[in-house]
């Protein structure tokens, strides 16, 4: 259980105000690549849910494209028009800061990108994302931990920051940790308590009717009931990412981070340039945006790689929303990506080449991704990324060319 | 061998705290043979007394209470003399930071991995007793750093003991009824932690000494056993009472204070329209004259221990529900609660409370008919009540129509994920959050039992976030489906596995969980 993890957690104000816990990794090594002096970090973002990649970084002109997508379909025109990122796929509106991080060449896109894994099960898919493992099961240890652990000494980077109530299972295993996270009790977020209400008004009149309430009662306490909803998750992400951006850019802080932002699982109602998705895309947009400036001068040497368990229907079912899929987006940013790019070998969107007839064909491994970016942020070998990083994967070769 | 998953359901949340998780086989066992399940812990008295090493008689802790008493008071006085301004006992001292001391560093987070487990917001507590403990490592401390926390004094570092010893009785049981039942009758006969140092000090010793030894004793045992407890005694400022008539009550020219002989017959015995009158509330009080405690000066024994105080005791016979009590000093109130405690208002109101507690709001007025006879016919023999309640059909048949109670919706979520607390802090921390401080009600009647009070939609509002925390804190390590089997297999609604299914995470999925109809309801 997660009682042996090695953390350390603390009040918020304490950490960033310079209390103990800095003095808890104020010996840790530097990590520095000896080559050009750089000191690179990575911050690992796990969307838990399944992200629509195909309302991510839609393929505006894939002919199937507004046809599948139907009443969500992003446009290139309108009063929420998408950012054209090349002259085939565009950016969620949602996403102003990505937009400019992708002109500066700081950002790119992997599309019809996937884990190994090819059934629709959340809790499974996670695993695999997160393990690093071909298949589900195996949740002892996480991939971005057997990479620290696979760090030649004396360059080891002694600790990452896990953040959040608990370390993700990415950055579980032998190498140390230390976490960190907001103090103040969070609260449900509105995703949870909405299938919650569901299920009680099936279940449960009384329950519902208290719930629905309580529910009411908070917005109003909030001032927030004007807002729509997702205000609270969005405020939650920036604020996670500012806090975690200002650990990590100390000079003794965590080199690596991984955290986890969860509400992906868009089944009704998801939305088009606004609504449910649009509100979490711009939640990561604005944590994307609080990496940035709170990491100052070490963004330069930093990568961000948001992934997600796997993608969703390229149709859009019959409550305005998208069901479990296969391929979706990967995204990465930061001053050491070599960005501007939409990487993709695009399968296209006739039925004839949607997986299982329903979802985008993945013709990108996720994991050679995530392989190529450490390969050049820490000099990870060929071999120990096929065989401890990430097992029985040397069919999914680094991918060479993502960092500056 | 017969299966009955909802009558699994009803033996372990009706009747116990929930299905444990791991490998307890809880609900299976429980689905082969509900009612013994249930009962199987009735004849095993002795293990409802609870007693772990480190955990003091009342006596002791009132001794540590008092000497600690004297120390905030000498040091005030000190401060006082020499100007400064008055500080608690001092800090411990932190060790030297050892920057290059690497093994220390790691015993320091491993101490603040101990303490991880309060990490919610802290709600306002009662007092700052329930603060968890210092979430720093002291041994890290760096020179700049702001002012070390107060380490905690020996009252709370008490109630916390106590506290993490009835959470982990409760989350290690088999069944839970005993334990149930030990909740029961110690919210009967409530004190609170609130009322003063003393009472915080004495709040898990009172439940430890008053109530467990007679939980499957006799009625008049516990209610003679609470009423000359010097928690309650405390609580209810009975050692402030004076005979009128008495030498201290003559010489200090003060006299009754009714609060005790009130509580006693409207909250504990035979309750409200019960057949008393104001006149016998009086006489009651000036029968239970003179029950105190020792004080620090220990003049009349032991410090904080009972004593009868012949001194403050109201002189001469007293007439009582129609009944004269002979001058016959600490005779003359035990005799009175003897007849009390068999009073036919007192089962009455015994019976109808027991089985709106474990059946319904509204209880069966059979049941508690047939509980009534049970009292009467067997003077209060407790074993014998529960079990009635366990025989009785009502009890099995009867929707779950009950929401858990804060307490029971903690614990019954701790044991479903098999987690032995080892601090006490998150679970203080969210029963404060959920209006259910631990041996804190608000008044002498105790927390409600009804679901109007817990179904309200602030604190289901707030359990839901609790649950959502306890799913971001430990999803990641379970499968939620697993643990649907162990909490309700096939009784599970098919609506609940569905929801739990379709999660979006395991988080989400654990939170979904501990929320649903199945884990709610009792």
């Amino acid at each position: 259980m997660d009682c042996c993890e090695n953390r350390l957690l603390t009040s918020r104000r304490g950490l960033l105000l310079g209390g103990v816990s800095f003095a808890a990794w104020a010996y840790l090594p530097k990590f520095a690549r000896a080559a050009d002096g750089r000191d690179p970090r990575l911050i690992v973002v796990i969307l838990r849910g399944a992200l629509d990649g195909l309302s991510t970084v839609a393929p505006l002109s894939d002919p199937d494209y507004a046809g599948l997508h139907g009443s969500i379909a992003l446009a290139a025109d309108g009063a929420h028009p998408a950012i054209m990122l090349d002259s085939f796929f565009a950016l969620h509106p949602a996403m102003p800061e990505f937009a400019r991080m992708y002109r500066d060449r700081h950002a790119a896109v992997i599309h019809a990108v996937a884990t190994p894994y090819r059934d629709r099960s959340h809790f499974d898919g996670q695993d695999v994302l997160e393990s690093g493992y071909a298949g589900p099961g195996r949740v002892q240890s996480g991939w971005l931990n057997r990479a620290l652990e696979a760090l030649p000494r004396g360059e080891r980077v002694s600790s990452a920051l896990a953040v959040g109530p608990t370390t993700p299972l990415v950055l579980r295993g032998n190498a140390p940790t230390v976490g960190w996270a907001p103090v103040a009790l969070p609260q449900a977020d509105d995703d949870t308590a909405m299938r919650l209400a569901d299920l009680y008004r099936h279940r449960d009149p009384a329950l519902a009717s208290a719930l629905s309430q309580g529910l009411q009662l908070e917005k109003a306490a909030s001032g927030d009931d004007m807002k729509p909803k997702g205000g609270n998750a969005v405020a939650q992400m920036r604020q996670v990412a500012r806090g975690a951006a200002k650990l990590m850019a100390a000079d003794d802080g965590p080199r690596i981070a991984a955290l986890a932002f969860d509400g992906w699982d868009t089944h009704a109602n998801e939305g088009g340039p606004v609504g449910r998705l649009a509100f979490l895309l711009g939640g990561l947009d604005g944590a994307l945006a609080e990496f940035e400036s709170g990491l100052g001068d070490r963004w330069r040497d930093t990568v961000v790689v948001a992934a997600t368990e796997f993608g969703r229907t390229a149709r859009i079912n019959g409550t305005d929303g998208t069901d479990h899929g296969t391929a979706t987006v990967a995204l990465l940013a930061g001053g050491a990506v070599k960005g501007g790019r939409v990487i993709s070998d695009w399968p296209g969107l006739k039925l004839a080449n949607l997986y299982e007839g329903r979802d985008l064909k993945p013709t990108t491994d996720l994991r050679s991704v995530i392989k190529g970016v450490l390969q050049a942020q820490f000099g990870l070998s060929d071999r120990v990324l096929a065989e401890t990083v990430f097992p029985d994967s040397a069919t999914a070769r680094p991918m060479k060319g993502l960092v500056v | 061998m017969a299966r009955d998953s909802q009558a699994a359901l009803v033996a372990l949340n009706r009747f116990g705290f929930g299905s444990r998780g791991g490998a307890s086989g809880d609900l299976i066992n429980a689905a082969s043979d509900p009612r013994g399940f249930v009962k199987a812990e009735l004849n095993r008295p002795s293990g409802v007394l609870l007693e772990a090493p480190g955990l003091q008689s009342t006596p002791q802790l009132g001794q540590a209470a008092f000497a600690y008493q004297d120390q905030v008071k000498q040091a005030r006085e000190a401060a006082a003399k020499a100007g400064t301004p008055a500080e608690a006992p001092p800090a411990q001292t932190p060790g030297d930071p050892k920057p290059d001391n690497k093994l220390r560093r790691n015993l320091s987070l491993n101490m603040v991995t101990t303490e991880i487990a309060g990490q919610m917001a802290e709600a306002k507590p009662a007092d700052n007793a329930m603060k968890p403990e210092s979430m720093q490592p002291s041994a890290a401390a760096p020179p700049a750093a702001k002012p070390a926390p107060q380490p905690l004094n020996v009252i709370q570092k008490t109630f916390r003991a106590e506290a993490l010893a009835r959470l982990q009785r409760a989350t290690l049981v088999e069944c839970g009824f005993t334990e149930r039942l030990v909740v029961f009758w110690s919210n009967h006969f409530c004190i609170s932690a609130s009322k003063g140092e003393l009472a915080r000090m004495w709040a898990g010793a009172f439940e430890r000494e008053a109530i467990r030894p007679h939980v499957l004793g006799r009625f008049a045992d516990m209610l003679r056993s609470v009423e000359q407890h010097p928690a309650m005694l405390f609580f209810l400022d009975n050692q402030q009472s004076l005979g009128p008539d008495s030498r201290a009550g003559q010489n200090r020219k003060r006299g009754l204070n009714e609060n005790l002989a009130r509580e006693i017959m409207e909250l504990h015995t035979l309750g409200v329209g019960g057949g008393y009158t104001q006149e016998d509330v009086t006489s009651l009080a000036r029968i239970i004259t003179g029950w105190s405690f020792a004080g620090r000066q220990g003049q009349l024994g032991a410090p904080g221990s009972f004593v009868f105080n012949a001194n403050a005791h109201q002189p001469g016979p007293q007439l009582l529900l129609g009944k004269t009590y002979e001058a016959t000093g600490l005779a003359q109130g035990e005799a009175a609660l003897a007849d009390i405690a068999r009073h036919p208002s007192t089962a009455n109101f015994i019976a109808t409370k027991f089985v709106r507690h474990f059946v319904a709001d509204d209880p069966p007025q059979a049941l508690v008919a047939r509980l009534r006879e049970v009292f009467v016919k067997t003077d209060g023999d407790l074993k014998a009540l529960a079990t009635a309640l366990v025989d009785s059909n009502e009890a099995w048949q009867a929707p779950l129509t009950k929401l858990r109670s804060p307490y029971d919706f903690l614990v019954a979520s701790g044991r479903l994920l098999a987690r032995v607390p080892e601090d006490p802090g998150s679970y203080l921390n969210s029963l404060n959050l959920l209006g259910q401080p631990l041996w804190s009600p608000a008044g002498p009647n105790g927390f409600p039992d009804t679901n109007a009070a817990w179904a309200a939609p602030e604190g289901v509002k707030l359990r839901l976030d609790i649950a959502a925390q306890m799913g971001a804190r430990l999803g990641n390590n379970i499968d939620p489906l697993d643990l649907l089997e162990f909490a309700a297999a096939d009784a599970a609604s098919i609506e609940t596995r569905r929801t739990i299914e379709r999660a979006e995470s395991r988080q989400q999925a654990l939170a979904l969980l501990l929320m649903s109809p199945e884990m709610q309801r009792r």
